[in-house]
Order: structure tokens, then C-alpha cells, then sequence
């Protein structure tokens, strides 16, 4: 009965929460020039396939990653899709949830979750774009995996606590990946115009949102770590825990 | 761990609180508007429209709501396997 719960509370939240509007944060279609287009969507491609690789060698080897996988790229796809009013600024955008696949998962299959949850939002949704697809997997999935999960790793060899190493991650994930968009968008859209003061102008337009949304996406990554560290430590143990010794747990 | 939960729980509330119907669309531009969209046309780079474009009215909302209810339904049924494991169907003992 209580997981029924659960369930119904999954799909009915994400309904009460993101069909109030469709607004992105990602590149829109039309807006990179062919040329970068092409660039990012070649600079995604290896990270891509290493995440591919080894989703193929985990699935083999564990069956029971699988659920893991599934959920973790649902929860990507619909957090990403969930706009979060930022009253401060009087604007909306959307976490990201690469943070916490890195996290879960690892960094290349962060990569991987975020190119599934992209290409459907794209495709469907009118959200970022088919051009801009490997720009947005570029920022969104690999700087925000690699970002999120290097940090998590880092505080972790410093002996930071796994809750509050995630929350870290959450938060660098995210404002990594908008950093990422506004040095992507600065290197497509300025023409003769100088780079840095136009990805600087960008990233200072992005702050107000993302700095708040930065911390919400923190405690959501938090949160789902610490839930799953106590009911599943040991879905967590080949990346979140790993290297931690058993009472440490 | 219960500041965590605190943290959490006043995230999806502010969410849920933030996010209804009142609050108008126009009240709240999203940040492709408000910076993408407007810093890329002030150096003559427009966006395009979509290539299934599902407009800005009630089909797109239905389909995000669609979007929404299956990813969450997915997100659900995985965790529940998670935690309670499949079971099978003569003795409902967990299979993984």
C-alpha cells in the first residue's frame, strides 16, 4: 500500500508541478551556428559513447543496476523538465539532476541519462533543440556530471560527510552547467564581438536564478542521497560509497 | 540527517507552493527568454521554432503534462523495485 502511494505520488506530482509552463534553460533550436553546432555535438560524442560502454558492461555484470539506471534517468528527465519560479529574479528555470546520476551512477552515465532526457525534450517538448542538442549535452551532461561528480569525490578524500559531499555536488553540478551554457552561447553567438566580457555578461544574467535554484538542486541531491545511503547502501557502493570502509557507512 | 529532510521537504513544498497555475506565465518568463534568447538576438542569433513544434498553448501543456505523469510513473515503479525488489507471482518472494 505504501509503495502504491509512492507510485501515485511520482506521477502525480511531476503533473501538479511542470505542466504550468515549458520553460527552459537549454539552447534553443536555431540559436548556435552550424559550425558550433556541429562542434559540440562532436565534443559529446566520446563522452557519449564511454557512457554507453559502460552502461552495456554494467548491465551485464549486474543485473541489478538496472532499476537504478531507470529511475535515476526518469528523475533527470522530469526534474529537468520542472520549472522552479525564482521570485527574486521574476523569472523560472529547472535543476538539472546530473549532479545526482553522477553521483548514483557515475559521470558517464550521467552523460547518458542527460543525452535520453535532452533528445526527448527536444523532440517533444520544445525544449532546448535538435541542432543545439550536443551543446546542451555538452554543458548539461558532461559538465554538470563531471563537475558534480569531481566534487563529490574531492570532499569525499577530504572526509566530508556523503550528505553533505552531494549537496556540494548538486550545487556545482548545476551552476557548472549554466556556466557551461554561457561560454557555449558566448563562443557561438559573438561573432567579432570580444569572448569574455559577452560570456561574462551571460553569466552574470543566468546568477540570479541560478544561484538560488543552484542550493534547491543541492538539497534535492542530498536528500535522495541520504534516502537511498540508509534504505539501499548497497546500490551506492560502486560510486557514492565507494572507497569508504564499512563502518564509515 | 534531519536538517536533509528539512531542506527537502521545504524545496517541494516551495515548488509545489511557486509552481500552480497562479502563477501567470507571463509573470514568470522562462531564462531562455529572459537571457538565452534575448542576449542571442541582440547579436542577430533568433531562435527557431522546433521541429515537432507543439505551439505555446494547451497542447503543449498537456504534452509536458503526459511528460510528466510517465516519467514519474517510471521514476516510481523503479524506485519501489528498488527497495522492495520484484516479486514473484506464486509466492511474492523478492527476485532481485
Amino acid at each position: 500500500m505504501k509503495y502504491r502511494l509512492i507510485i501515485l505520488l511520482s506521477a502525480c506530482l511531476p503533473v501538479v508541478l511542470s505542466p504550468s509552463a515549458a520553460f527552459a534553460m537549454h539552447i534553443s533550436e536555431g540559436i548556435l551556428p552550424f559550425s558550433w553546432a556541429l562542434f559540440w555535438f562532436v565534443a559529446s560524442a566520446p563522452f557519449l559513447a564511454l557512457g554507453l560502454r559502460t552502461l552495456a558492461r554494467r548491465s551485464e555484470a549486474d543485473l541489478s543496476s538496472k532499476p537504478l539506471v531507470g529511475m535515476v534517468a526518469a528523475m533527470v528527465f522530469v526534474i529537468s523538465c520542472m520549472p522552479i519560479p525564482v521570485p527574486m529574479a521574476g523569472t523560472c528555470s529547472h535543476p538539472c539532476g546530473t549532479g545526482l546520476a553522477a553521483i548514483l551512477l557515475g559521470p558517464t552515465l550521467g552523460v547518458v541519462v542527460a543525452a535520453v532526457a535532452l533528445l526527448i525534450q527536444a523532440l517533444f517538448l520544445s525544449h532546448g533543440g535538435i541542432s543545439t542538442w550536443g551543446a546542451n549535452l555538452f554543458s548539461m551532461g558532461v559538465m554538470g556530471s563531471f563537475a558534480g561528480y569531481a566534487v563529490f569525490r574531492g570532499l569525499r578524500l577530504a572526509g566530508l560527510g556523503v550528505v553533505a559531499a552531494a549537496f556540494a555536488a548538486g550545487l556545482v553540478a548545476d551552476w557548472a552547467t549554466y556556466a557551461g551554457t554561457a561560454m557555449i552561447m558566448a563562443a557561438g553567438i559573438r561573432g567579432t564581438a570580444p569572448f569574455w566580457p559577452l560570456a561574462g555578461k551571460i553569466i552574470l544574467a543566468f546568477v540570479p536564478t541560478q544561484l538560488p535554484l543552484g542550493i534547491v538542486e543541492g538539497a534535492i541531491t542530498a536528500g535522495m542521497v541520504s534516502l537511498l545511503k540508509k534504505k539501499r547502501p548497497d546500490l551506492l557502493a560502486r560510486t557514492a560509497l565507494s572507497g569508504i570502509r564499512e563502518e564509515e557507512r | 540527517m534531519s536538517w536533509i529532510r528539512s531542506c527537502v521537504i521545504g524545496a517541494v513544498v516551495l515548488g509545489c507552493v511557486a509552481n500552480g497555475p497562479l502563477w501567470a506565465a507571463e509573470k514568470w518568463p522562462g531564462i531562455d527568454e529572459a537571457v538565452v534568447n534575448r542576449i542571442a538576438g541582440e547579436h542577430g542569433r533568433a531562435a527557431r521554432k522546433s521541429l515537432i513544434d507543439t505551439g505555446e498553448g494547451d497542447l503543449q501543456l498537456f504534452v509536458f503534462l503526459l511528460a510528466g505523469a510517465v516519467g514519474g510513473f517510471v521514476a516510481g515503479y523503479y524506485w519501489r523495485v528498488l527497495l522492495e525488489g520484484k516479486k514473484d507471482r506464486a509466492g511474492g518472494k523478492p527476485v532481485s
